[in-house]
């Protein structure tokens, strides 16, 4: 039997958690890790005779995010309900945007697997609020309200993306951009940044799509890519075995590793959307649309080409600092005050290494970027060797010192005195005639050795480059 | 005079001159209610030790010599829909039984800071959807003019207490003509406010877009009186107005010379029960007589305003009585599954009319019927807003009969809920336009039924209802006949 080849076809969904500080359509805080059932009132947990308030912040947010992604921002947009009924949602319905979005038609481009640019595009940015949060436990089931009415984004893709790498890429920037403009921090461990997968698959070559499936629950980059893999995977065997791909929603399982079935096309609710009377349409003036495109924070894109063009880092680097705008308010902030391309160096190789392993990412760096610059200046003007600066800097993310606090107290301090070197490569040219033989022969490696005998007399203090100048001379003049 | 006899007017006048102290304006309040409401069965909750102590805290102000709120002191109902905290708020549904909010609705703050006394809380049509008050979980609500009839509805409570004398005044609420068909059915003024005009706040929804909370009253200076405190915006409400209000008793003029009537005369009066007719008719010739112009206008698209009326208010209604779940309050019915206690909750606490609305709601919005109704529906009530508005940029006022029929014998009309939804023609337009009207006595029938006619004005025009009906009733008594009890 001869499998055919296949091409994954992917939409993303992505739904975020905005930065505002209270919900969408209630004064309640919209803080992380709050006791159950402590951040609600009669409005967000839908008491009868309760009305909702769009909070203005929302929007703004929106539309920044929404300008971001390239997107037209309506005029005119409004808020619609959608009726199921489920333990979590108060009202029975979530208030959202269905036939009017805040934002539509936008784009994002991408690196595909070949570096080339991919467009992919945004079909709408809409708002809507979050559900509660169900605790099951052996006999019981606990409702928490706390994020009832938290307000969320929810980004739709046209189905461009091909690939788990595509999918991965645009998720990433997606995420990047967002954290750019403020509107979310976009942090995955809380759930403000969750991913829907709507994924099909078609004979190469083919511009038929196929029947796609939804996957929900996606919390992580990690889960994103294996879902794809499973999915597409999955669909492929079904196909090859002659089987039908049904068009459902399915749950993935990031433990298992496997999605399963939630629900069926059959099965799927018949939402009912409509206007919400309780709410009015949102209107934006031009004015309004045009301040928010003039006070829009510099994006990732055009922070990556500033760095590649006035401070000369390479692209990789660049791109490597853009993905993060934590990272990037360290590297501007640290480049202040010292050479941007050893900024970036530190900060990819070396402080990179150290957060590898901590679960907080960047703000795990308990240093700040002037710290950071302070101990490049010490390398620059020679107080220090640079692989004594590595030693400081692993300090300095321990403790938070400053780093001539540090070399000091690790005695690092790099002797560039003349003379004291000077006594110090005589003594060691006397001690190894064996070497100053080999150099006469025109063996250069010699020079190296009394080089690394001089600074391992020094205790690796001396400042190699005068220490390489001083036996150079020496050696020439024997 | 006794107290529970006077006029809010009378009331605050009484008590302002020292002539009445607040705790025996209450307590009238009270012995006519143990009295009196077992026959017209109106009040579903009676808070009369609060009652009595907010009528001290008055009545101390009133010694103390500070100065009084508008309203103090005066006694009143409010209809079981309106939020009232630590208070049972019910919509007269077995679902609701024992609800007690942790919030009160702006309207009954608002009163509360007028000094208001609030006697307790009136019967309904269960979720204030149907028009004769027969709807109610908790017994039925008679008309104080004929005990076998129905007071109207929703917002029959309202009426029959006001009526009966067992408030001074009520709120009610109107989606579809609650406040104006009891108020009509009870020989009552009641004022269905422009839409935004008053805060919906604290009021449970029915249908947002038509719901809009107004005064049942003796006469128009108490509605006026009241709509002084109800009126205005609330930053709670997304759909409130955000205008000052105006002075509404500085409407009660004397003098509608040149006011322009609109009178849709041959298509009003084709199904008119013939008494009331002849009272349409009679007033007519009253308001000519008070120098009012007579002019002959034309509303084509009334026909069309009951069942747009009905997709509308029934599709919301389905959305909005979804949260009675019997998860989080309410009663709850035992379920082995989930959509069991929901399925259980709901069908043994909701009663027939909600159910068939929430139906007939849930169809009008489903996929596929979405456009032929729903979106229609939207489509044909933009249509009659802008005939309705034409018909009133040719006069100030448009004058017809609240309803075409006086009110009902209890359970006359059991067999036959259509006509009831039909007989809903002249009030559902001004909740479809969102603009607002009025209810007033004009007469009686000859076996003593009370007839109320209707006026209609623009968009935050009450202003125009307001000096129209003053000038009425400066001319007639009907207002003041009140129901042998």
């Amino acid at each position: 039997m001869v499998y055919k080849e296949y091409e994954t076809v992917i939409g993303l969904e992505i739904h975020c958690e905005l930065a505002t500080k209270t919900k969408i359509f209630c004064s309640c805080p919209t803080t992380f890790g709050a006791k159950e059932n402590e951040n609600v009132c009669p409005v967000c947990l839908g008491m009868p005779g309760t009305l909702p308030v769009l909070n203005k912040s929302v929007v703004d947010f929106a539309v920044r995010v929404g300008i971001a992604l390239n997107c037209e921002i309506a005029n005119y947009s409004k808020m619609d309900r959608k009726n199921y009924f489920y333990p979590d949602l108060p009202k029975a319905y979530q208030i959202s945007q269905y036939e009017q979005p805040i934002c539509q038609n936008g784009y994002l481009d991408i690196e595909d697997e070949q570096g080339n640019t991919k467009r992919i595009g945004i079909t709408r940015i809409h708002i809507e609020e979050d559900a509660g949060k169900l605790i099951h436990s052996y006999r019981s089931t606990l409702l928490d309200n706390n994020r009832c009415g938290v307000p969320l984004i929810e980004i739709v893709t046209e189905p461009d993306m091909r690939s788990a790498f595509e999918a991965e890429a645009f998720a990433r920037k997606v995420r990047s951009i967002i954290q750019a403009t403020k509107s979310s921090d976009c942090k995955m461990q809380e759930g403000s940044i969750r991913f829907d997968v709507n994924l099909s698959i078609m004979p190469k070559g083919s511009d038929t799509f196929g029947t796609r499936t939804e996957m929900k629950n996606l919390n992580s980059f990690r889960s994103l890519i294996r879902a794809i893999g499973y999915e597409s995977r999955r669909q492929e065997d079904v196909l090859n075995d002659g089987g039908e791909i049904y068009q459902e929603t399915r749950r993935w399982d990031d433990t298992k590793g496997m999605s399963i079935t939630m629900r069926s096309k059959e099965d799927a609710h018949d939402y009912r959307y409509f206007p919400d009377p309780d709410l009015v349409p949102i209107v934006l003036t031009d004015e309004y649309i045009q301040n928010m495109k003039d006070t829009l924070p510099e994006l990732p894109d055009a922070k990556l080409a500033r760095y590649v063009n006035d401070l000369s880092l390479t692209e990789y680097d660049a791109k490597q600092i853009t993905l993060d705008p934590e990272v990037c308010e360290f590297f501007e902030e640290a480049s202040k005050s010292a050479d941007a391309k050893t900024c970036a160096n530190f900060i990819i190789g070396d402080i990179f290494a150290l957060i590898k392993n901590s679960e907080e990412g960047f703000s795990a760096v308990k240093f700040t970027a002037k710290q950071l610059a302070d101990l490049i200046n010490l390398v620059a003007d020679n107080t220090i060797s640079l692989s004594a600066s590595k030693k400081v800097l692993a300090e300095m993310f321990e403790t938070g010192e400053e780093a001539k606090v540090l070399v000091d107290k690790l005695g690092l301090a790099q002797i560039s005195d003349t003379d004291a070197i000077e006594s110090l490569v005589i003594e060691t040219i006397k001690n190894n005639p064996k070497s100053v033989e080999d150099f006469k022969a025109g063996k250069t490696k010699a020079v190296g050795f009394i080089v690394g005998q001089v600074m391992k007399a020094s205790k690796g203090k001396a400042n190699p480059k005068v220490v390489n100048e001083l036996v150079d001379k020496a050696l020439k003049s024997i | 005079m006794q107290p529970y006899e006077m006029t809010v007017a009378q009331l605050k006048n009484a008590i302002k001159n020292k002539e009445l102290s607040c705790v025996d304006a209450v307590n009238s309040y009270i012995d006519r209610i143990n009295d009196k409401d077992a026959l017209v069965n109106a009040y579903l909750t009676k808070c009369f030790d609060s009652a009595l102590d907010n009528a001290k805290i008055s009545d101390e102000k009133i010694s103390k010599g500070e100065e009084l709120n508008y309203l103090q002191g005066v006694p009143y109902s409010l209809k079981d829909n309106i939020c009232t905290e630590g208070i049972a708020t019910t919509c007269s549904s077995k679902l609701l039984d024992g609800f007690k909010p942790t919030y009160s609705a702006h309207v009954y703050e608002k009163l509360q800071d007028a000094g208001a006394i609030l006697l307790g809380k009136v019967d309904m049509d269960e979720f204030a959807m149907g028009s004769t008050c027969e709807n109610s979980a908790y017994g039925k609500v008679r008309n104080p003019f004929d005990l076998q009839r129905v007071p109207g509805g929703s917002s029959g409570g309202s009426a029959a207490s006001v009526a009966a004398q067992t408030s001074s005044f009520s709120l009610g609420s109107d989606t579809g003509g609650s406040v104006r068909t009891p108020a009509s059915y009870c020989s009552l003024t009641a004022i269905k406010p422009t839409y935004g005009a008053v805060s919906r706040y604290g009021l449970i929804a029915y249908a947002s877009s038509l719901d809009q909370i107004g005064p049942v009253c003796r006469d128009i200076t108490d509605a006026a009186m009241i709509m002084n405190i109800i009126a205005g915006n609330d930053k709670k409400d997304s759909t409130s107005l955000d205008i000052s209000h105006p002075d509404y008793t500085s409407f009660l003029t004397e003098g509608i010379k040149g006011l322009k009537i609109g009178v849709d005369y041959e298509s009003v009066a084709t199904g008119l029960d013939e008494e009331v007719k002849q009272i349409y008719l009679n007033t007519i010739e009253t308001f000519r007589s008070l120098g009012a112009e007579i002019i002959d206008v034309s509303f084509k698209m009334q026909k069309y305003a009951v069942p747009v009326y009905y997709l509308v208010a029934c599709s919301e209604a389905s959305s909005n009585l979804a949260r009675f779940d019997g998860i989080r309050y309410g009663v709850r019915e035992y379920g082995e599954t989930l959509e069991e206690v929901i399925t259980n909750s709901r069908t043994k606490g909701f009663g027939g009319e909600v159910k068939n609305r929430i139906m007939l709601g849930t169809y009008a919005l489903s996929a596929g019927y979405y456009d032929m109704y729903y979106n229609q529906a939207l489509k044909v009530r933009r249509l009659i807003y802008e005939d309705f508005m034409n018909t009133l940029s040719e006069c100030d006022v448009f004058l017809c009969p609240t309803t075409p029929d006086p009110a009902y014998k209890i359970g006359e009309k059991n067999d036959d809920p259509m006509s009831l939804y039909l007989a809903d023609i002249f009030t559902v337009t001004a909740n479809l336009t969102g603009t607002p009207a009025a209810a007033f006595p004009a007469g009686f029938t000859r076996a003593g039924l009370p007839v109320g006619m209707q006026l209609s004005a623009k968009s935050l025009r009450e202003d125009q209802l307001i000096k129209a009906i003053y000038n009425f009733q400066l001319a007639t008594n009907y207002h003041t006949i009140k129901a042998e009890l």
